[in-house]
């Protein structure tokens, strides 16, 4: 038996095993989150190692309770709203910024793409206190409006870098052709730029969306009035206000989870290209 | 005198302006001018009920917050276990991210499944993943200590996440184990894999086959040949990523967060950062931390932008 044989069959047993273990420690947690939710309570307390889901015992109380009593029904239009609010503003303004920064020659140009780069390192945390501080003193502070405009922020930078880099992969011809015959610079950008960056607007676009969705510090500091509540701040609340009912926040985190999930899932290409372009910050 | 007319350029310029004009609006009132206020936060007395007060903008500076920061008998050990956090956390989520994209490199059935499947801890909101880890590693109700005590592995639950220190003995030799650091750690490297993983895969999908060839023809096995190719190939993608988690990391509050809320030590510096605010009402010391942090990622970014952009 060779040297080359012996390595590959263990570099094929390797492969099986590594492949199970990532598969469980991946999949585990997400697989636990949705059993848990279809749970009775009398269930999570009496078998706690009861590893699967009796299908005759199927449990939608949860999900029923956490919409109905906890407000969720609310939570999840406050997210849907601001997410969506959220990209609609990014990419817009990130698609104009974005060709501003390839196609038009002014000063600071440089300049400003590589602040870019650094202003979307700055944490959070440093962040939302100052925020916190000003936003209280000017009584503006618990505003579902005022958060979309902090994720805007948050996500501008990435949004705009991204595009500049697709936009500069574009033949700049067409456009010539297009001011030539008369259009305006902004015509040019919605006649030419946009029907071609397609692709790379959807990746902006899933981006920026799961920032906003998935987001939990700022919602959490900003919103005082459980009314305004995204999901992310309505998850915690619940989580602190039940303690044994674990049901009901796995319930409530299948359903923060299930939408990036299945985005997710639908556009895995698209997206993958935008966390690797973009890189998440995370 | 004739007023000079805008030139072509003028006018290319001053559209740029206008079109840039949003963002440049919206990041300097939620990143440049935050960050600004909070060096003037960190050098005054504030407290928590001083923000309605006119005394925000009044000269009174002084270095008291830095000297209370420093001063704290917590400071040491907070910065402890933020490095300890930081360094251990981004290496265990590199060394995941390249087991798997190890794993998924190469053709087989069901391979793109598996990297959709991979990157989902990543991708899926913090507080869900936060709360079902917790509830996984509950000492009452979590499935893995009734599960371990069901099977006989356990002898009684373990508190993961509110316990402070773990006694091990490890043939004869006594180890204490910080217990909630560590599950905060592995959370950290099952969280984050993900993102190493995504760029490890893709540096490997682009090292020329030729060389492999090549290193075969010499009669280098597949371990030689990870060894001396795969691994020197790696090399920047994997010092970037290194460079990457360590600021994230160290800059990270919503996973302790959420997860022990920094008790049972896992208090991290940002983790100081609120409780200096919200539980000492401290807005100034809170500030002062802020700073702190802000510091160490300047140095980073310089490391960064001087060393790593340039070689490229």
């Amino acid at each position: 038996m060779s040297q080359e044989y012996l390595e590959r069959t263990i570099i094929r047993i390797l492969r099986v095993v590594g492949l199970t273990f990532f598969i469980i420690i991946v999949a585990f947690p997400f697989y636990w989150m949705i059993v848990s939710s279809f749970k009775s309570l009398g269930e999570i307390l009496l078998k706690p190692a009861n590893l699967g889901l009796d299908i005759r015992k199927i449990d939608f109380h949860a999900y029923y309770e956490v919409l109905f009593e906890h407000g969720f029904l609310q939570y999840i239009s406050n997210s849907v709203y601001v997410s969506i609010v959220t990209v609609i503003l990014s990419v817009t303004l990130a698609t104009v910024g974005g060709y501003a920064v390839t196609r038009l020659r002014f000063r600071g140009r440089e300049l400003m793409s590589y602040s870019i780069l650094l202003i979307y390192m700055f944490p959070a945390i440093v962040l939302v206190i100052p925020l916190y501080v000003m936003f209280s003193r000017m009584g503006l502070r618990d505003s579902i409006n005022l958060l979309i405009l902090v994720y805007l922020a948050q996500t501008l930078p990435v949004a705009l870098y991204m595009l500049r880099s697709y936009f500069q992969t574009l033949p700049p011809e067409m456009e010539h052709a297009g001011l030539i015959d008369g259009c305006s610079r902004l015509g040019v950008i919605w006649r030419i730029v946009i029907p071609l960056s397609a692709p790379a607007l959807a990746s902006v676009a899933l981006y920026t969306f799961m920032i906003a969705w998935n987001e939990f510090l700022f919602a959490f500091m900003f919103l005082d009035t459980p009314e305004k509540f995204t999901l992310s701040r309505g998850v915690v609340q619940l989580a602190e206000s039940v303690h044994l009912s674990k049901q009901l926040v796995m319930a409530a985190s299948v359903m923060v989870t299930i939408p990036i999930l299945v985005l997710f899932l639908f556009f895995e290409r698209r997206l993958v290209r935008g966390l690797t372009a973009g890189a998440m910050k995370g | 005198m004739k007023r000079r007319e805008p030139t072509f350029l003028d006018q290319e310029a001053r559209l740029a302006f206008w079109m840039l004009f949003p963002t440049f609006t919206v990041v300097l009132a939620f990143v440049i001018f935050p960050v600004i206020w909070n060096l003037w936060l960190s050098f005054k007395p504030v407290s928590l009920g001083d923000l309605r007060g006119i005394s925000l903008f009044k000269f009174n500076l002084t270095l008291d917050n830095f000297r209370k920061v420093f001063g704290d008998q917590e400071f040491g050990p907070v910065l402890l276990t933020t490095l300890i956090y930081t360094i251990a956390g981004s290496a265990l989520s590199m060394l995941l991210g390249l087991m798997a994209a190890l794993l998924v490199h190469g053709e087989f059935p069901g391979r793109g499944l598996m990297r959709g499947l991979f990157i989902s801890p990543y991708i899926a909101p913090v507080v869900a993943v936060t709360f079902t880890w917790s509830f996984i590693l509950d000492p009452q109700l979590g499935v893995l200590n009734w599960f371990a005590v069901d099977k006989g592995l356990l002898a009684q639950p373990i508190p993961f996440l509110s316990q402070r220190w773990w006694d091990l003995d490890l043939l004869g030799v006594k180890v204490r184990m910080p217990l909630a650091l560590t599950s905060v750690i592995v959370f950290e490297g099952w969280r984050y894999f993900p993102f190493a993983f995504l760029f490890i895969l893709a540096r490997l999908q682009a090292i020329p086959d030729a060389l492999y060839q090549a290193a075969s023809v010499d009669g280098a096995g597949p371990f030689r040949r990870f060894y001396h190719i795969t691994l020197p190939q790696l090399s920047t993608v994997l010092s970037t990523l290194f460079l990457f988690r360590f600021i994230w990391t160290f800059n990270k509050f919503d996973d302790i967060f959420l997860l022990t809320r920094g008790q049972a030590g896992t208090k991290v510096l940002t983790i100081r950062v609120y409780d200096y605010a919200f539980g000492e009402f401290n807005i100034g010391a809170s500030s002062a931390v802020a700073m702190v942090l802000f510091g160490v990622l300047s140095i980073f970014l310089i490391i960064y932008f001087r060393w790593i952009v340039k070689e490229e």
